[in-house]
C-alpha cells in the first residue's frame, strides 16, 4: 500500500468530525471518495496531510508513520495535495505557480516539468504570463492540479477535482487524471459526482458524517444500487 | 525657484531611508503578519554598529565596506530574534506580537545607552561624497544626490529580487497565502526567518546609511518607527511599490511642512494621511485584509455583573483604600495617588479594547490632552481647580473625537498603527509648538487648591474619581450601548445587518475611553504640578497596555488589578534601577513568551484540557500550531 490511514479522528473544536476512519490506496491505483455534502471528505484530506491540528490516528505513506510530521515535510516526501478551494496564487503568473510547487527530482515518482504539464494542460501553456487571478475556475483547477504535479508526487490527494467545471472540462480533466495514472501516480480523490468518479477510478470508498460506509471496487458498488441510494443519492 | 527644487531634492533624498525601512515592515508584515514594532529599533542599531565601523575601518572600503557589514550584522541579530522570539510567539494574538517587539524596542533603547552613551554621535562623512553640488544657486550635498539615486536603485533591486529567483517568488506567495506554500512542500520556517532577516537588513541599512547625514542616538527608533507606520498606512502594508511611493509623499510634505507650519509640520502629514484613510482604507497600493484574526481571550466568557460576593469584596477594597492615609506616609499616598490615577487610565483603555475590541496603540494621547487641558486652563485662563478638573478632560474628549473617527475606519493592526502614530503627531505638537505648550520645558507649577493640597487630601481625591470613573464604565458596559459595542466586536456585519451603526457605535466608544484617559490626566497634572510632552509619549501608551494585558483583558476587574501591580512594580523599578527600560522590556518580553496566547487565553486553555474530549488530541493540537487558524 502507498497509503494507509487507521482510527483517523478528527476533530474542530470541540466537534468530533472524523470517527475511525480507515483507508487504503495501492501504487498506481485510483481510489474515489465518495460522500455528501459535509460528510467529511475535505477533512479526511487535510487529516492526512496534517492541517487539521486536532487529530489522532495512524498515517502510513510508503511504509513510514508520518502523523506527527508537520504538513511540509509529509508533502516532501512525494504526497502531493490539491486543496478543493484551488487556493491559486492570483498575484503570480502561471509560470510562477508552478514553481512555488517545484520540488526535486524523485527516484520512485514521475519527473514533471512545466513543458510536460503544458502538454497535459494545453490550457496552461497559452498563458504562462498570465496572472493566476484572471483565469476561468477551469483553468484554475488545472493550475492547482499542475502546481501540485511540480512536486513530483507518488500520491495525489486530489479534492473535488470536477466541482464546478462545465462538462467539456470535465473530460479533459478525467483524462489528465487517467495520464496521470499512465505515469505511475497514485490518486485519492474526493467525488460527489458518481459518474465522474465511475470514469477514472479503480476502486471506491463511501463516506457519510465522518464515518466509512462502503469498500470495494467500482464494479462492487455498481452491485449496490442501495448503497448508492443511502449515501450518494441527492 | 531653485530653493524649491533643492527643498524637493532633500526630501526626496530622506525619502530612500525612509522607504528602506518601510519595505523591510513591509515584507516582515505580509509573509509573518507580525507588524514588527522593533523594527525602528533594528534602524537605530544599523545606525550605531555602523559608526562604531566606520571610525574603525578606514579608507572608502572601511566606510562603504562598514555600512554594509553594520546591516548584515543587525540583520544576524534579527535572525536569532525571530528564532528564539518570534517563532514562539506566531500563533498569538497580534496584541502580543506587537508588545513583544515592543519590548525588544525598549530592551534596545537601554542597551545602545550602555554601549555607545548616551550622548549624540556625529558620523563620518561618504568618502567621494563630502562636498555640495551647486544647482540652481543652491548647494546640494553631494550624499542627497547618492542618497536620490539608491532609493529607486533599490526598489530596483527588490523587484527583481521577487520576480526573479525562486525565494521571491516563494516570498510572494506566501504574501498571498501561507498555509497553501506550505501545502506544497516548503518549510514554512525558513521562509520567515529569511524573509525577517531581509526586512532586518534594509531596516538597518537604512539607518547605517543615515550616519553622514544625522546625528545617531538614542531616540532615532521611535522618530523613524512613526514615520514608518505613516508610510506603510498611506502606501499599504506588504506593497513594496506603495512603500516607496509613499515614502516620497511624506519625505516631501515633511521637507515642505517646514515651510508652510514651521513648527508643526507633522500636521500636514497627518491631514494627508486621513485624507488617504478616507479615500482608500487600505492605502494607496495595498488590498483589502481578509477579516483580521480576533484577539482570542476577549469574546469566550460573557460577562456577568457583579454578584453579591463580589459586590461586598469591592466595597471592602475601596473602604481599605480609603484607610491608606492612617498607616501610610506621604510618599507612598504619592504613589497611591499615581495608582489610582493609573487605575482610570488603564480602565479607559480596557473598555475600549475588551468591550469594544479595539487595541489603541496610542491612548496616552488622550491622557496627555488631559493634562494639558488642566494645564492650559490653570496658567493661562487661571481657572479654579474644579473647573479645570471638569473642563481639562475636554480636550482629552476633543482629541479623541478627531482621531477617533479616522481610526474607527480601520480594525486590527492598521488600528493599532493608526492610533500609534495619532499619538505621537500629539506628542510632536507638544514637543515642538514651544511658545504654547512650553516644549520639552513642559508647563510648571500647577499645584492643587488647599481644599485637594497635600498628600492624603488628594490621595483620596483620586481614589474617588477612580471608583467613580471604573463604576461609570461598568455600568456603560452593562448599558444597551454595551451591548451594542460588544456586538460590533464580535461581528462586524451582523451587527450593521440587524441595523446597528456599528462606525458610530465605535466612535462613542472611542471618544468614552479618551474622556476618561483624560480624566486620569486631568489629576495627574495636579499630582506631578507640571505637564511634560513625556505625557503622551509611546512609553506611557504601551504601559497601559501592559497593564491591560496583565490583568486580563477579559475580566472587567482586570485593568484595576493590572494597573495596581504594574504601577507599583515600575515606580519600584525605576527607583532601584537606571537601566528601568530594559529589564521592563525584558519583563514584557518574557511574559508574552510565558503566557503566548494571552493570560486568559492560557486560562482558556488550561479550562479546555480539562474537559476536552481526549487529551491526547489536545495535546497534538498543542504541538502543532501551524495550519490550525
Ligand atoms: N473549519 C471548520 N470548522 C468547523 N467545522 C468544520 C470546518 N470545516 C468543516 N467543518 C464541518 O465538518 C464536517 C465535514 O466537512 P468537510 O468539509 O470535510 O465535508 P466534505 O465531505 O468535504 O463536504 P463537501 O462535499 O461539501 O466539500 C461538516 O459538518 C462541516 O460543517
Ligand atoms: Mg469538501
Amino acid at each position: 500500500m502507498k497509503l494507509e490511514v487507521s482510527g483517523l479522528n478528527s476533530f474542530y473544536g470541540q466537534a468530533h468530525i472524523l470517527f475511525d476512519v480507515a483507508l487504503g490506496v495501492g501504487a498506481g491505483e485510483v481510489v474515489a471518495l465518495l460522500g455528501r455534502n459535509g460528510a467529511g471528505k475535505s477533512t479526511t484530506f487535510r487529516s492526512i496531510v496534517g492541517l487539521v491540528a486536532q487529530r489522532e490516528g495512524q498515517i502510513r505513506f510508503e511504509g513510514h508513520e508520518v502523523a506527527r510530521e508537520p504538513t511540509y515535510a509529509i508533502v516532501r516526501k512525494g504526497l502531493g495535495y490539491v486543496p478543493e478551494e484551488r487556493r491559486i496564487f492570483t498575484d503570480l503568473t502561471v509560470e510562477e505557480n508552478l514553481e512555488v510547487g517545484r520540488q526535486p527530482k524523485r527516484d520512485n515518482a514521475a519527473y514533471w516539468t512545466p513543458d510536460k504539464l503544458f502538454t497535459l494542460f494545453p490550457n496552461l501553456g497559452e498563458m504562462r504570463n498570465r496572472p493566476g487571478g484572471r483565469m476561468s475556475g477551469g483553468e484554475q483547477q488545472m493550475l492547482t492540479i499542475a502546481r501540485t504535479l511540480m512536486g513530483n508526487p507518488s500520491l495525489v490527494l486530489l479534492d473535488e477535482p470536477s466541482e464546478g467545471l462545465s462538462p467539456k472540462i470535465v473530460e479533459q480533466m478525467a483524462n489528465a487524471i487517467l495520464t496521470m495514472k499512465k505515469e505511475g501516480v497514485s490518486i485519492l480523490l474526493s467525488e460527489q459526482n458518481l459518474h465522474f468518479a465511475r470514469l477514472i477510478s479503480d476502486r471506491a470508498y463511501i463516506m457519510e458524517r465522518g464515518r466509512i460506509r462502503f469498500s470495494g471496487t467500482m464494479a462492487e458498488l455498481e452491485a449496490r444500487p442501495d448503497v448508492r441510494d443511502q449515501y450518494l443519492a441527492v | 525657484m531653485g530653493f524649491y527644487i533643492v527643498q524637493f531634492l532633500t526630501g526626496l533624498a530622506s525619502a530612500s531611508a525612509l522607504f528602506l525601512v518601510a519595505s523591510g515592515l513591509s515584507i516582515i508584515f505580509g509573509v509573518t503578519r507580525i507588524v514588527n514594532f522593533a523594527h525602528g529599533a533594528f534602524y537605530m542599531l544599523g545606525a550605531y554598529v555602523a559608526f562604531t565601523l566606520t571610525e574603525r575601518l578606514s579608507g572608502a572600503f572601511g566606510f562603504w565596506g562598514g555600512i554594509v557589514l553594520a546591516a548584515l550584522a543587525v540583520a544576524i541579530i534579527g535572525v536569532l530574534v525571530e528564532m528564539l522570539l518570534l517563532r514562539r510567539i506566531y500563533s498569538s494574538p497580534e496584541l502580543f506580537q506587537l508588545l513583544a517587539t515592543f519590548g525588544l524596542t525598549l530592551m534596545v533603547e537601554d542597551l545602545v545607552v550602555l554601549i555607545w552613551g548616551p550622548d549624540d554621535l556625529l558620523g563620518r562623512r561618504a568618502p567621494g561624497f563630502r562636498g555640495a553640488v551647486e544647482m540652481f544657486g543652491q548647494n546640494v550635498p553631494s550624499y542627497d544626490l547618492f542618497m536620490i539615486v539608491l532609493g529607486p536603485v533599490v526598489l530596483g533591486i527588490l523587484w527583481l529580487l521577487f520576480h526573479r529567483t525562486r525565494w521571491g517568488i516563494l516570498v510572494r506567495a506566501a504574501t498571498q497565502d501561507r498555509d497553501m506554500v506550505a501545502a506544497l512542500g516548503v518549510n514554512q520556517k525558513w521562509l520567515f526567518t529569511s524573509v525577517f532577516g531581509a526586512g532586518v537588513f534594509l531596516a538597518a541599512l537604512g539607518g547605517a546609511l543615515q550616519i553622514p547625514r544625522d546625528a545617531v542616538h538614542h531616540a532615532l527608533d521611535l522618530r523613524i518607527i512613526v514615520e514608518v507606520f505613516v508610510v506603510v498606512v498611506i502606501g499599504g502594508l506588504g506593497s513594496i511599490t506603495g512603500a516607496f511611493v509613499a515614502a516620497v509623499l511624506v519625505a516631501e510634505l515633511n521637507a515642505f511642512g517646514i515651510l508652510v507650519f514651521p513648527k508643526i509640520s507633522i500636521i500636514l502629514v497627518f491631514l494627508v494621511m486621513a485624507v488617504v484613510l478616507i479615500v482608500r482604507p487600505w492605502g494607496l497600493f495595498g488590498k483589502p485584509e481578509a477579516a483580521a484574526r480576533k484577539t482570542p481571550g476577549l469574546s469566550v466568557r460573557p460577562w456577568q455583573p457583579l454578584s453579591q460576593n463580589e459586590r461586598i469584596a469591592f466595597a471592602v477594597g475601596v473602604v481599605l483604600a480609603a484607610l491608606l492615609p492612617l498607616i501610610a506616609g506621604n510618599y507612598a499616598l504619592a504613589v497611591g495617588a499615581e495608582i489610582a490615577i493609573f487605575v482610570i487610565f488603564a480602565a479607559s483603555l480596557h473598555f475600549l479594547m475588551s468591550v469594544g475590541g479595539l487595541a489603541s496603540f496610542g491612548h496616552a494621547a488622550y491622557f496627555g490632552l488631559g493634562a494639558y487641558g488642566v494645564a492650559f486652563l490653570a496658567k493661562i485662563a487661571g481657572l479654579p481647580m474644579i473647573v479645570c478638573l471638569a473642563l481639562g478632560p475636554l480636550l482629552g474628549l476633543f482629541g479623541a473625537a478627531i482621531f477617533g473617527f479616522f481610526a474607527i475606519q480601520l480594525s486590527g493592526v492598521y488600528f493599532a498603527m493608526l492610533t500609534l502614530a495619532f499619538a505621537q503627531i500629539v506628542w510632536s505638537i507638544a514637543f515642538q509648538w514651544v511658545p504654547v505648550t512650553g516644549g520639552d520645558n513642559g508647563i510648571l507649577s500647577i499645584w492643587p487648591e488647599t481644599w485637594a493640597a497635600g498628600p492624603a487630601r488628594f490621595y483620596w481625591l483620586s481614589l474617588a474619581v477612580a471608583v467613580a470613573v471604573v463604576g461609570l464604565l461598568r455600568v456603560i458596559v452593562f448599558s444597551p450601548f454595551g451591548y451594542a459595542l460588544r456586538g460590533t466586536r464580535d461581528s462586524l456585519l451582523r451587527s450593521e445587518s440587524i441595523g446597528i451603526d456599528a462606525k458610530r457605535i465605535q466612535w462613542t466608544a472611542f471618544v468614552i475611553a479618551g474622556t476618561a484617559a483624560g480624566i486620569g490626566g486631568s489629576l495627574f497634572a495636579y499630582l506631578k504640578g507640571s505637564v511634560f510632552p513625556d505625557n503622551i509619549g509611546i512609553g506611557l501608551s504601551v504601559d497601559a497596555l501592559v497593564m491591560v494585558l496583565l490583568g486580563g483583558v477579559e475580566t472587567v476587574s482586570g485593568a484595576v488589578v493590572g494597573a495596581i501591580v504594574f504601577k507599583a512594580l515600575s515606580i519600584w523599578l525605576v527607583s532601584q534601577t537606571d537601566w528601568s527600560k530594559l529589564i521592563l522590556g525584558g519583563v514584557i518580553v518574557l511574559i508574552v513568551v510565558a503566557f503566548p496566547k494571552g493570560i486568559v487565553g492560557m486560562i482558556e486553555t488550561w479550562r479546555a484540557r480539562s474537559d476536552a474530549p481526549s487529551s491526547k488530541s489536545a495535546a497534538l493540537a498543542a504541538s502543532q500550531p501551524e495550519g490550525a487558524e
